[in-house]
């Protein structure tokens, strides 16, 4: 089977345009050297403002300091651009079919009209609207504390049920620390944002590096996952640190 | 554009476990087949290979070897008066896809139900009493005992290669093996798999409280194996990648192990992909079926296939839809409890103890799909009913299957969900966790069943199937009963700090985080045509030229995972299809 058609663009974004033969022949750690900075990323499917609230946003969901990587340091907001760009953000395996009723308990499952791709889209320019009028600016020129501030808000709402979309949209731009059903005037279409960006922030960190995060396989080295060396049938029943570094599926290795 | 092709023999709807058996089975007696696969081909290489299938993404989180509900998917609500919800994206269960189906990702436990699990209601009557069974649980008897089985029981365990240590060998309590399984005729093909430090700590523990722990029985070759079709088993080589992948290393028993290579070479067997079947077709009398109707992908086509046999080897499920959709059997009604297709569907109650070691390294990454140990003192024949007021039981066991760290590092209670607590967690609790479950049983009841969803359609414009499901008072009691035994063992296993998760009174079924793959019943066996919608031989009691393989047959859930049950009554059907139906087509009971 092939794999899909965006992992090209991982490549060719991660590299940078790099020859990727000769990518290959160096170790994990200089490659990751050699990716363009995130910087100087061009996204895929995201905005320049959207980039910057994913940037901003995942290095509070996973922050650089204390001990182990960040999501900055790990790239991952390459892994969620590159994801959004491709079948994950246009919801290609998806059921898509209406009636919808995103208004539907959570316990029935996503009932939501937009795709992933869709629901970032239509979630970012809410909350950066509500940011500004509440405090000034777009999240990602708060301070690290308001972003969180934030980030926890959109943890606790929106409600899980009977908040129809009118009057969602009449709460638009509410402030961040009100009752969390109207918070930021997501609508129902939208209220899986946050735990969307929470896992897509903890795959990109865990994922394989050939998806544009996890760079370095720094978050395996960190937990003391192997990744995909793929046999231990000599360490069973030994209780005693694995002595191999991770590996990852094109052969890097650190 | 429809076109009609040279009629069959045998037509088989799916090629997975059952649809595999089936074939090659009816194959070895010179039978015309033809197995119609909805999904993709699919073959250890180059689809299951390394290192390409080591990628947590695509396939542990992406669920790449799964249906995608956007060609298939079903509706769920709780109840009869909520609204059904497409279920959008994969969640609480993931059907298998393509060739192999949920056969290639499964994580290989194979047990066999207690002897009185065939025999429930009766069971239950006899010793507690029918008033112990609630008014609206609806379990019957199978119409099959373990003693008919057990050589079918033993077939399935052979060709697929189980490592298991044996608890009773014709009738001989048999040390370090499960003392409450039913008697079996010999010990299992392969010797138990090697176990972690977890599991072996949580062993000696039982032990000391007077339990009786055993190696849980594994479709995980414990060395090499040959099976009756010349198919080889190789080694596991603990490679931490099992449920949902396909196995790299030719060790998971899969149709693609065990059958599909064997099968290929007989000449009167084909099979296509890509085929889906949208029907199947009945004579104007009712009484038979004529074939089935598929659409042909590459052909962009229907195509009507003509059989003398029609075999239901899909998903639980699916078979179910094809049933309804085809007018076999009289659709279930939950008001007047009448009608069969779509009848009893259950599910599986499990939860479980996470513990918390600080000084341990646990190693998760060093994982078969079935590594751990297991006790069965609280099984479905141990607990008496009447004193603790629910029907049921479970097995517990403490392992991990896996240590893959997108589906879920295991942190303390009121770790936040993101942020530098817990990157910190994940940090410090990689490898130091492990965790003591309880897989039980879960009873079937008057308004927990499958039907055709009046809203929503499939991409042939057919009607999805609509589940109807809730957590009931009598299984969330079980498995509040398994909680406090497991918590008396954890706190002997003196962990730093644990916590549990069991459903508690009140739960609802939440169709997002995953729970198990165990779908069964909706197309039941049983001993009465008014109750059930198959014979004891899993044949229609309407069509007798009609064969449902599969878990959909369970008129309640086992306390175990089904896949060993599923293979079994596969073998004892295709049996029945060879001695007797062929002979004398007609109804076999």
């Amino acid at each position: 089977m092939s794999h899909p058609t965006y992992l090209n663009t991982t490549r060719r974004g991660f590299l940078g345009g790099t020859a990727a033969a000769s990518a290959l022949a160096l170790g994990a750690r200089a490659r990751a050297q050699d990716a363009p900075a995130l910087e100087e990323y061009t996204p895929e499917y995201l905005s320049a403002a959207e980039w910057a609230f994913v940037m901003a946003a995942t290095a509070r969901i996973i922050p650089s300091d204390g001990d182990g990587p960040g999501a900055i340091e790990t790239r991952v907001p390459v892994f969620i651009d590159l994801q959004l760009a491709g079948d994950f953000g246009n919801a290609a395996d998806l059921y898509m079919e209406g009636p919808f009723k995103p208004d539907a308990p959570d316990t029935l499952g996503p009932q939501s009209p937009l795709t992933p791709a869709e629901i970032y889209r239509g979630a970012i320019e809410r909350i950066d609207a509500a940011c500004t009028d509440d405090y000034g600016s777009v999240f990602a020129d708060l301070a690290p504390t308001q972003q969180d501030e934030v980030l926890s808000a959109l943890e606790e709402g929106p409600s899980t049920s009977g908040n129809t979309s009118d009057m969602a949209e009449d709460a638009g731009g509410a402030a961040p620390n009100t009752d969390g059903s109207t918070a930021f005037g997501l609508t129902p279409e939208l209220k899986e944002f946050f735990s969307l960006l929470v896992q897509n922030t903890k795959e990109g960190y865990f994922a394989d590096p050939m998806y544009g995060g996890n760079a370095g396989m720094a978050a395996w080295s960190y937990i003391g996952f192997p990744g995909a060396r793929g046999s231990y049938a000599e360490w069973v029943g030994r209780e005693e640190d694995y002595p191999l570094g991770p590996v990852s599926i094109s052969g890097e290795r650190a | 554009m429809a076109r009609t092709d040279t009629k069959r023999d045998v037509v088989i709807v799916g090629l997975g476990w059952t649809g595999a058996i089936a074939g090659i089975e009816l194959a070895k007696e010179g039978l015309d087949i033809l197995a119609l696969e909805r999904g993709p081909d699919r073959s250890t290489v180059p689809d299951f290979k390394y290192p390409d299938v080591i990628d947590e993404l695509r396939f542990g989180i992406r669920y790449g070897y799964m249906q995608r509900p956007k060609k298939s998917t079903l509706t769920i609500r709780r109840s009869l008066d909520e609204e059904a919800m497409p279920y959008r994206r994969l969640g609480s269960f993931l059907p298998g896809d393509g060739v192999g189906g949920a056969g290639i990702h499964w994580n290989g436990q194979t047990w066999r139900p207690q002897a009185q699990e065939y025999r429930l209601r009766s069971y239950v009557e006899e010793t507690f009493g029918a008033d112990a069974i609630p008014e609206d649980m609806t379990i019957q008897d199978w119409g099959v005992t373990a003693e008919e089985l057990e050589p079918y029981y033993d077939r399935f365990e052979y060709m697929a290669g189980i490592s298991g240590q044996a608890g009773v060998v014709n009738g001989e309590t048999i040390e370090g093996g499960n003392p409450f399984e039913p008697n079996r005729s010999r010990d299992y093909p392969l010797p138990p798999l090697a176990q972690q430090p977890d599991s072996l700590h949580f062993a000696d523990v039982a032990r000391q409280m007077g339990y009786h722990p055993f190696p849980r029985p594994a479709a995980n070759a414990s060395a090499p194996h040959v099976n009756e079709y010349g198919m080889q088993l190789g080694p596991c080589n603990y490679c931490g990648f099992c449920a949902r992948y396909g196995c790299l290393n030719y060790s998971k028993s899969s149709p693609q192990t065990c059958v599909l290579d064997a099968l290929k070479r007989y000449e009167n067997f084909k099979y296509r992909v890509n085929s889906e079947v949208l029907r199947v077709n009945l004579a104007e009398d009712g009484q038979t079926a004529t074939g089935v109707t598929y659409w042909d992908a590459e052909a962009e086509e229907e195509v009507t296939q003509p059989a003398d046999i029609v075999i239901l080897a899909a998903y639980s499920i699916h078979n179910v839809h094809l049933m309804l959709l085809s007018g076999i059997g009289e659709p279930y009604n939950p008001q007047t409890g009448t009608g069969t297709t779509g009848k009893n569907y259950s599910y599986q109650m499990n939860g479980g103890t996470t513990m918390f070691f600080n000084d341990r390294q646990f190693n998760p990454f060093v994982a078969a799909g079935s590594s751990g140990m297991s006790i069965n003192d609280f099984g479905m024949e141990q607990i008496d009913y009447a004193a603790e007021g629910f029907i049921g039981g479970s097995y517990m066991t403490c392992g991990h299957s896996n240590g893959q760290p997108i589906r879920g590092i295991a942190v303390p209670e009121g770790t936040p969900n993101w942020g530098a607590g817990w990157k910190q967690a994940v940090g410090e609790h990689y490898g130091h966790s492990t965790s003591l479950g309880s897989h039980g049983s879960n009873m079937s009841y008057r308004d927990c069943y499958l039907d055709l969803d009046p809203t929503y359609t499939d991409p042939h414009g057919r009607p999805l199937l609509r589940l109807t499901f809730d957590w009931k008072d009598n299984d969330i009691c079980m498995t509040q009963f398994m909680r406090q035994r497991i918590e008396e063992i954890v706190e002997a296993m003196e962990p730093d700090s644990w916590q549990s998760s069991y459903k508690e009174d009140g739960a609802t079924y939440d169709v997002r985080p995953y729970q198990t793959t165990h779908n069964v019943g909706g197309a039941i066996m049983g001993e009465n045509p008014q109750t059930s919608s198959i014979n004891r031989f899993q044949q229609a009691w309407g069509q007798h030229n009609v064969f449902v393989l599969g878990a959909s047959s369970f008129p309640q859930n086992i306390q175990y995972n089904p896949t060993g049950a599923v293979g079994a009554l596969a073998y004892w059907t295709t049996d029945a299809i060879v001695n007797q139906y062929l002979p004398n087509p007609g109804p076999l009971v």
